[in-house]
């Protein structure tokens, strides 16, 4: 891909007229995928002791989201062949013919750099190359790497996806701690089921577009297995924040009742594999699995924020 | 002579528009940003200087 010789096509003089929007570039930024690396990442850096200066914690979730953005826009650069394919993608800004890929890539890696610069300036260098790397490990490990080569793809490259709780930890306190590796280990136990359970109605596209996700290549039955796994793994360590202290009563209510639903529907993925009803399994554990993963990050932070009571609350339920 | 520029239509203008309002907004943003995070590290310090 040239630049140069796209711009020198004289057959089309003013195909190379920018017509991307401001809301196209919005757009490459994954401003979905953004949301949940600000919430997750606030988290990280709330549990750090002694706190932060609400300034520069600001300005340093906004250097995070903006990482997190800028590498969504490099992965679209570099994946608008294969998004042109698939039908969830096709209307994303490159294919869709809006932004043009030369474009995107300079947007995002300009966003990349800027995001890296000023958060090494507002917190420190540690968090700084801590997020260079997952931008690093977003785009050349999964995206260029992974993606299109294996079928454990989304299993590593969901790495990616789950350090911002160990950046926001890191721009706070300049290290990384077990508590937010834990938090790390939610977010990266949560993935695979997930999009399994999306890749399972979608295997069509993926297959189209040649990307061997997991129902692709080992099939959908094997595909079940996993996200059964997966999630009986993960429904107990979503309890370890409770178990280590820093999740409260609150908490463990939420994640032992959460984590049974996402068993129970992936039970249900497991055990129902024809027709329209096991597409509406899927669905329906990937969209939870959506709910379950907000709603555990969201008492996390309100136990964090407001005076709620702690696991002594439970000794003291005891003694009555 | 020929003209060698490119002539835009009225809804290039309008893309084009809407990124440079976006532009513009966010190096202002940028600006304010800069500002209040270096108050921020330098605290009451910023105005603690030798004349």
């Amino acid at each position: 891909m040239s630049l140069v010789s796209d711009i020198d096509r004289a057959d089309e003089p003013f195909a190379h007229v920018a017509m991307g929007e401001a809301r196209d570039f919005w757009a490459l930024l994954k401003p979905r995928v953004m949301s949940l690396v600000i919430f997750t990442a606030l988290v990280g850096m709330l549990l750090a002791p002694g706190g932060m200066n609400p300034i520069l914690g600001f300005a340093s979730l906004l250097a995070i989201a903006v990482g997190a953005g800028a590498s969504g826009a490099l992965n679209m650069w570099w994946d608008a062949d294969i998004d042109a394919l698939m039908s969830r993608t096709a209307k994303r800004p490159i294919p869709g013919g809006r932004v043009a890929p030369g474009e995107a890539l300079a947007f995002g890696l300009v966003l990349s750099v800027g995001s890296v610069l000023f958060l090494g300036i507002v917190a420190n260098w540690f968090a700084a190359a801590f997020l260079a790397f997952t931008i690093f490990f977003y785009v050349v490990v999964y995206s260029m790497w992974l993606k299109r080569w294996t079928a454990q793809n989304i299993v590593i490259g969901g790495a990616a996806g789950a350090f911002p709780p160990m950046v926001g930890y890191a721009a706070a306190t300049g290290s990384v701690s077990l508590e937010s590796f834990v938090l790390f280990g939610l977010i990266f136990l949560w993935t695979p089921p997930h999009f399994w359970a999306l890749a399972l109605v979608k295997s069509g596209d993926y297959e189209r577009a040649g990307v061997p996700m997991l129902p692709v290549v080992a099939g959908p039955d094997a595909t079940r297995t996993q996200i059964l796994v997966y999630t009986l793994v993960l429904a107990p360590f979503a309890v370890l924040p409770a178990a280590m202290g820093f999740g409260g009563l609150l908490y463990l209510v939420v994640s032992v009742v959460t984590g049974g639903i996402m068993i129970r529907d992936a039970v249900r993925v497991y055990r129902v594999r024809e027709g329209a009803e096991a597409n509406k399994a899927a669905m329906r554990l990937f969209g939870f699995s959506i709910l379950y993963l907000f709603l555990l990050f969201a008492v996390l932070l309100a136990e964090l924020v407001l005076p709620l009571p702690g696991l002594g609350a439970l000794s003291a339920l005891g003694r009555f | 002579m020929v003209r060698n520029e490119i002539e835009l239509t009225e809804e290039q203008r309008r893309r084009r528009r809407s990124r440079s309002m976006a532009l513009g907004l966010v190096l202002g943003a940028l600006v304010l940003l800069f500002y209040i995070v270096t108050i921020a590290k330098l605290g009451p310090n910023v105005f603690n200087r030798p004349l």
